[in-house]
């Protein structure tokens, strides 16, 4: 590949020196083989019964520091409303396609048409749905897609409330992965509890430069 | 970063570095202290994982095949970064990927950047290229800072401000923040990261990153962070360059479901880390609108052509080697004189160096073990620094201590020559044997024997006299 640096030879040098390195040319089949031969014994599909998955989600989420309630489909406007008054949430970015039905009225709500960093700066907090969930390790997967948006969205307001419907819960991280994999190419942020850091002497400390709060609703 | 940055070129030899960092109680107690805390939380993440094997078996075999097949794979990734609107370079070496980098941001325009934490950035000493063509690097991670602003570096793979405590990052801030009033809570020090890169975010317009895995199959590129600064430097800037390892490739996508389940666990001792950004290309509606990856060789073809050193290239910089290594832990990162320190920097650094440098750091372990139990790619590190040790002995040709060696398996082949050593020996030592039957010094460079450790005098009875003198039914 042609660049504008005038690295085409560097391109061709080091592919010549891996394939005398390693004495030989590799090819999409003998790479397909190879891959297919991969020893995979490790637990893909979840074990558990659905209701112990979602505790466990419950679970790992409040591990990390993030609130979450349960609450039925035609309720979750009744939780998110609890939850932003909770925290004392008035202005919050919407990315466009948010369900309509699960925002609450009293709220006023900035739909995301490409607002600037420092507009984001100045909301107190941002309200999605996610692609899907993991419970094993209290994963949130967000990606840009309708109800979901922009990656900054969810990263510059310092309160994220996020809701994740039941269906959308899986139990481990190959069963996450596999329902990725037909939309691989979004843009994907996996949220696992707010911003943190344990750079000072190992300790966690919550919230650096991510959003310092996270709520989670589990509807369904 | 500083300017003064571990160059294992000038560095010192690892004996003479780790015996001044051992006379620093403060930086051994802050080592303990941390890395003792990691190992507890790796340790409880890890024992609830019941197919923990199995994924460092998958992981394992996953790398080996992708160094196996690393032309194919790395042309796929490029392909396929290219065609979602990426624009791939190839460096041979440290120096040419400095130089892409230098003029990739002058190019766009910005005499600033915001930096994500990258150990190939750190490897390549990046900052001091930038600043020399005008440029100002910001680090954005924590302890990237803590590390910039003290003008200090780092000292281990994954929280490299490790060997400072809070006081210390205090007296840091204080005095480059221009804030008399800072607390030393962590969370004021974090606070106070966070008002003074707030600025820096929302105006840069250009992000320089590392990667932790390129996805062949997809073009894509996966970060992992805890903190958030790795996402606003992946989404905020107009231009976003990354510098990769020509070993940072996987082959497909669903391979992540492997790395993202040992990484964490592995590093941080987390079930998941905070934040992993997967992105692919350039998407017009989100993030940069000019996105650039350079791959970078810097003597992994070397490493890929030693066919019993190949496995150092498997590493994923979980960081596990470092806090279980029983050498490390007494030394800190500096006495390592590289970036990589640690176990995996043992191997690694020297064969960065293509031998030419670093050539004591297969040295600076026990072989106990340790590292290779808590590699998540199971490497084994104890083989590869017999193997460089081996290297480094044939450099050297003949010196004093081979010649001995050679002598001793002389001596030790014929039943003759051993026997005549052990009457040589008995009369030898007769002037060095304290009155408590114990010898406390030897000569020239047995010496090296007797500096921490005290000699038993030899029995005046060997084994092979009392085996001869004793009866045919054993008494």
């Amino acid at each position: 590949m042609a660049t504008n640096t005038g690295t085409t030879s560097a391109r061709e040098e080091v592919l010549h020196r891996i394939r005398v390195a390693k004495d030989g040319v590799a090819d999409a089949t003998s790479s397909q083989l190879g891959w297919n031969g991969i020893e995979r014994r490790y637990q893909h599909q979840a074990t558990r019964p659905r209701e112990a998955v979602l505790e466990l989600l419950e679970d790992r989420l409040r591990d990390y520091d993030a609130r979450v309630m349960r609450a039925a489909y035609h309720d979750v406007r009744a939780a998110a409303a609890k939850m932003l008054g909770d925290r004392g949430t008035r202005r919050i970015v919407v990315p466009p396609g948010l369900i309509t039905d699960w925002m609450p009225s009293d709220i006023e709500a900035v739909l995301d048409e490409g607002l600037t960093a420092t507009e984001l700066d100045r909301l107190d907090g941002v309200m999605t749905g996610a692609t899907l969930a993991i419970a094993e390790t209290g994963t949130l997967v967000l990606q840009n897609a309708a109800g979901q948006g922009r990656r900054v969205i969810t990263l510059v307001p310092d309160y994220h409330l996020c809701v994740v419907r039941v269906a959308d819960v899986v139990e481990t991280v190959p069963e996450a992965i596999e329902g990725l994999r037909m939309t691989a190419h979004l843009a994907t942020t996996f949220v696992s509890g707010p911003s943190a850091t344990a750079d000072i002497e190992m300790t966690r400390i919550k919230g650096v430069h991510g959003p310092r709060f996270l709520d989670v609703i589990l509807a369904g | 970063m500083s300017g003064v940055g571990l160059d294992p070129k000038t560095a010192p030899l690892f004996p003479i570095a780790a015996k001044t960092a051992m006379g620093n109680t403060q930086l051994r107690k802050n080592v303990r202290h941390a890395t003792d805390l990691i190992q507890a939380k790796r340790a409880r993440v890890v024992g609830e994982m019941p197919d923990w094997q199995d994924l460092r078996e998958a992981g394992k075999q996953i790398r080996q095949h992708t160094m196996e097949n690393l032309d194919f794979y790395l042309e796929e990734f490029e392909a396929n970064c290219t065609r979602a609107g990426g624009v791939v370079h190839w460096a041979r070496d440290a120096a040419e990927a400095r130089r892409i980098i230098v003029s990739l941001v002058k190019a766009s325009g910005s005499e600033e950047v915001i930096k994500i934490k990258s150990m190939t950035t750190e490897e390549i000493q990046l900052n001091s290229a930038l600043e020399e063509a005008g440029i100002h690097p910001f680090e954005t991670d924590l302890a990237e800072l803590i590390i910039q602003l003290g003008e200090d570096r780092p000292s281990h793979i994954v929280v490299p401000a490790l060997h400072k405590n809070r006081h210390e990052i205090r007296e840091i801030f204080r005095t480059k923040m221009n804030l008399p009033d800072l607390g030393d809570q962590p969370h004021d020090l974090a606070d106070a990261a966070r008002m003074f890169l707030r600025e820096k975010f929302l105006r840069v317009k250009t992000g320089v990153s590392g990667a932790n895995f390129l996805i062949a199959e997809t073009g894509g590129v996966c970060i992992t962070e805890s903190e958030g600064n790795g996402r606003m430097c992946l989404t905020l800037p107009e231009t976003l360059i990354a510098v990769a390892g020509i070993d940072k490739v996987i082959p497909r996508y669903q391979d992540l479901e492997v790395f993202l389940q040992l990484l964490p666990r592995s590093a941080t001792g987390e079930r998941m880390n905070p934040y992993n950004s997967v992105w692919t290309g350039v998407n017009a509606a989100d993030g940069p609108q000019i996105f650039h990856v350079v791959l970078m060789d810097n003597a992994r073809t070397e490493i890929l052509a030693d066919e019993e050193a190949r496995q150092t290239l498997n590493c994923i910089r979980c960081a596990a080697c470092q806090n279980a290594c029983p050498v490390y832990r007494q030394t800190g990162g500096h006495a390592y004189g590289s970036v990589y320190a640690g176990p995996i920097g043992a191997i690694l650094t020297p064969q960065l160096q293509e031998m030419h440098y670093a050539q004591s750091l297969p040295y600076a372990s026990s072989l106990c073990g340790a590292c290779y139990e808590v590699c998540p790619v199971k490497i084994n590190i104890p083989e590869v620094l017999i193997h460089l040790r081996n290297k480094v002995v044939k450099q050297k040709g003949l010196s004093a201590e081979a010649l001995a060696m050679r002598t001793m398996g002389m001596i030790f082949r014929s039943e003759r020559r051993f026997r005549a050593a052990q009457r040589l020996g008995q009369v030898a030592e007769t002037p060095l044997v304290r009155k408590d039957g114990w010898i406390g010094w030897l000569p020239g460079q047995l010496g090296g024997w007797t500096q921490a450790r005290d000699l038993k005098k030899m029995p005046k009875e060997t084994f092979r006299d009392w085996w001869e003198k004793r009866g045919k039914n054993g008494n």
